[in-house]
């Protein structure tokens, strides 16, 4: 009586795709609690809050970032249109422009550091922004993996089902980075 | 929606690639590395029972402090060697056993051990899906638990001691390794511990989610899930919003432990030097700890009251009172468990004002509260009642959740909590309404479940037993607390002999410890019971409590799956219990109306007006029927 296939958990994408969701909003959750911090953290006293200028770094980041959401979508496209070696490209394009997102990152915050505005500080407003930037950096780098999986399976025998399943949960995901980041950005601006 | 589980079993059985049906499963892929959620769930509670035993014994060695602060145990001294120089627990211990006493029954016990394991269990089996949505992320949750519960454990073989802030870890206590000497490895242990920890529940939380949304069988709309699933469900829900913040709150936490950053610190000496740190806030924290912290709390009972609610209808043999009230109050509970955190703050320097808006929301809370427990009351009013194992524990959440709830009315108020808190009037009140109601509902769902899980049934007198000893054992252990409490006897203190107006309490003191001691020792016929029966009980029958609800219809042996055939179709709502006019006192969900005419209501329905034309047309049949056989 057990000849039935039961294996549903290798291909039922939607609901995979719904956990995606899922995970974007405890992300979410994450964020929201991280800024919160800050905002009752600096409405406690008027000596804290940013007293710097944040560092052109982060415009570098913006953009880089924001080009890597329109390449994902390129390769998303590509994958629609099963044109696996362009998706492969978009794809390297996405990973690399988010390896430059995080040097861009890293350049940042020595920028920050170098005015006077260090990672150990007596004003923690000015450590949250390390806090932000570190944990989105971590996002991205999770990002990173997704892409490489995506292409290393493409490159595998799976169906076009599968593949337009990671496709759709990676590319989601990396547009959530990029408001995310966007998100953090304006904030801090708000903030300055 | 609620068919893909269906069209995709059915789509998939003539794919090529589907090979992987059914194999021989060895040893590790069966019992360890398992992706079967219903072996998932046993993990689940075979390892949350084996901390809630060592959770139970910390608190015996601390109520053997309390109980006798001037007496020596030689005894201890052989057990636990330089933490018990001269048979006397050391203050830097007794401060360790209250927080791994705390972290373990709350993180490891009520929330892992609880929906952990019933979360697994019951979702496919209660919605008919084959299995959870993704059974990896299953396995990875449980191992992720695995870990927290041994790096946890393993904080006790350290030289400076396991974490000794209390389960709340504030800082500065708990951010200087230099202030008390569980701050140092043992709290970075507690850390990572709980990292692990949280990864596990969100990773569990968002499965759960996800299952009950996309993978219901045909048939189950929202409105027709049982309970339990309505309750697993939100608790995955507040898990999924509130985890994360500590997440936040904890890696802040760490920065400032070990980067020196000054998010919490400000301001400090720590044996006459001044520390570097400066301009943090320590009540950041609080806020970040308590906005997890308070819907913690009803993670850790909202899955006991969807159990009670099932065990109390079956065993009442009446349908739930109020099934649309307890799932709107369930939502009320979820809704506001997000805005009563700073009831945890009264007194740590929250504005005034504040603390009146949170001091009314908590109140609110009593509202769903009240409504759950008036509809358990109301469902087992006139009932036929079985009392069972399982239903005994449910009534005692029941009566656990209402003493230990109106004192809750007491600390919700933010002028009484001045004088109320810290006290043992606040170790009372959530003992009695988290901490025994939700044991309660955990091993009320072990009774009631036990015959799914493992095929084989609990014995019952032993669970009459450990039932008498376990309620009554734990009124004895908390109701006098309350006293103590008002008089102003603090919590978390090492000893009451040095000081002059708690000495009058000793004696209650002892009286506790020796309650509590024998309510251990009742636990012992539960774990007996329990193992015992593993391979010598009595073997289950499919159905054993005469239950409506799915898990019942699959086979008593086990199979990957669930279901040998199709998932069987839900026709109606899970309590139809003593329906009149059916010739038994139970309707499983999968019996259509067509085959029950002689019971169904106008209202079965749903304004169906085919199937309502049908009925009347067969009670017509019926009644001329009857007309015709009495004129003959």
């Amino acid at each position: 009586m057990a000849q039935v296939p039961l294996r549903q958990d290798t291909e039922n994408y939607k609901p995979k795709k719904f956990l995606m969701w899922l995970f974007i909003i405890t992300s979410c959750m994450l964020f929201a609690a991280l800024t919160s911090a800050y905002i009752v953290y600096t409405g406690g006293d008027p000596s804290r809050g940013i007293k710097v200028k944040l560092p052109v770094e982060f415009i570098y980041s913006t953009v880089l970032i924001v080009i890597s959401s329109i390449t994902m979508h390129l390769a998303f496209k590509a994958a629609q249109s099963m044109d696996g070696a362009k998706q492969r490209v978009f794809l390297a394009v996405t990973a690399i422009l988010g390896l430059a997102f995080f040097y861009s990152q890293y350049s940042a915050w020595n920028a920050l550091f170098e005015a006077g505005a260090p990672f150990v500080n007596s004003n923690a407003s000015e450590s949250f922004i390390y806090v932000f930037s570190a944990f989105h950096v971590i996002h991205i780098f999770a990002g990173i993996c997704m892409i490489i999986y995506t292409m290393i399976r493409q490159g595998s025998k799976i169906t076009q089902a599968r593949n337009m399943f990671h496709m759709d949960v990676t590319a989601l995901f990396w547009h959530f980075l990029d408001i995310l980041w966007i998100y953090l950005y304006v904030f801090l601006l708000l903030n300055q | 929606m609620s068919s893909t589980a269906i069209n995709h079993t059915l789509e998939h059985s003539g794919h090529s690639h589907d090979d992987h049906g059914h194999h021989e499963q060895s040893f590790l892929t069966k019992y360890v590395f398992s992706q079967d959620h219903k072996m998932i769930a046993k993990q689940f509670l075979i390892t949350g029972i084996i901390m809630a035993v060592i959770g139970m014994l910390l608190s015996i060695l601390f109520r053997i402090q309390l109980g006798w602060p001037d007496q020596s145990f030689p005894l201890m001294e052989t057990f636990l060697g330089k933490w018990a120089e001269g048979g006397r627990i050391k203050p830097d211990f007794y401060l360790s056993l209250v927080t791994i006493h705390g972290t373990i029954m709350v993180f490891f016990v009520l929330t892992a051990g609880l929906s952990g394991t019933f979360s697994n269990l019951l979702i496919p089996l209660q919605i008919g899906a084959r299995d959870m949505a993704s059974p990896i992320a299953n396995m990875i949750s449980f191992w992720f638990f695995f870990i927290a519960c041994v790096i946890m454990m393993a904080s006790f073989f350290v030289e400076s001691g396991p974490a000794s802030a209390g389960w709340t870890i504030y800082p500065p206590l708990s951010a200087l390794p230099t202030a008390i000497s569980g701050s140092g490895t043992g709290m970075t242990l507690w850390l990572i511990s709980m990292v692990f920890f949280i990864a596990s529940s969100l990773i569990g939380a968002l499965n759960y989610i996800t299952t009950i949304l996309n993978m219901r069988t045909k048939g189950m709309d929202l409105w027709k899930m049982p309970l339990t699933i309505w309750a697993l469900f939100l608790t995955a829900i507040l898990g999924t919003l509130s985890f994360p913040v500590l997440v936040a709150g904890v890696v802040l936490l760490i920065f400032d432990r070990s980067v020196g950053t000054s998010f919490y610190l400000s301001d400090l000496v720590v044996q006459g030097q001044v520390l570097p740190q400066q301009g943090g806030s320590p009540i950041l924290f609080q806020h970040l700890f308590w906005f997890l912290g308070h819907p913690e709390v009803y993670i850790v009972i909202m899955p006991a009251l969807g159990i009670t609610s099932e065990v109390i209808a079956t065993n009442a043999r009446k349908p739930i009172f109020g099934y649309h009230a307890m799932v709107y109050s369930l939502i009320g509970i979820t809704v506001l468990s997000f805005i009563v955190w700073g009831h945890h703050m009264f007194v740590t320097g929250m504005s005034p004002f504040l603390g009146g808006v949170f001091m009314i929301t908590t109140l609110i809370i009593a509202v769903p509260s009240a409504v759950k427990t008036f509809n358990y009351l109301a469902t087992l009013w006139r009932g036929n009642i079985r009392f069972t194992p399982a239903m005994l524990f449910a009534i005692g959440l029941v009566s656990f959740f209402i003493s230990g709830g109106l004192t809750g009315i007491f600390l919700g108020n933010a002028a009484l909590d001045i004088n109320l808190h810290d006290t043992y009037f606040v170790v009372a009140h959530f003992h009695l309404v988290m901490g025994s109601a939700a044991i309660c509902g955990m091993l009320c769902g072990v009774y009631h479940w036990y015959p799914k899980m493992f095929g084989r049934m609990m014995d019952d007198k032993l669970g009459y037993l450990h039932f008498w000893f376990t309620f009554i054992g734990a009124y004895l252990v908390f109701f006098p607390m309350h006293f103590m409490g008002l008089d102003g006897v603090p919590r978390r203190y090492y000893a009451f002999t040095e000081f002059e107006f708690m000495k009058e309490w000793l004696t209650v003191n002892t009286f506790v410890s020796w309650a509590a001691i024998i309510a251990a020792l009742g636990q012992v016929a539960f774990l007996w019971n329990f193992f015992y029966s593993i391979w010598y009980g009595k073997k289950a029958t499919q159905n054993p409590w005469q239950s409506n609800t799915l898990e019942w219809t699959t086979p008593v042996e086990h199979l990957h799956g669930n279901w040998p055939g199709e998932i069987p179709t839900v026709y109606r709502w899970p309590y139809d219990y003593s329906k009149p006019g059916h010739h038994e006192d139970f309707i499983l969900q999968t019996i259509p109306f067509s085959e029950t005419m002689s019971s169904n209501f106008p209202h079965d329905f749903e304004g169906n007006p085919e199937a309502e034309r049908i009925q009347l047309e067969w009670q017509k049949n019926q009644e001329a029927e009857r007309l015709a056989a009495n004129k003959a």
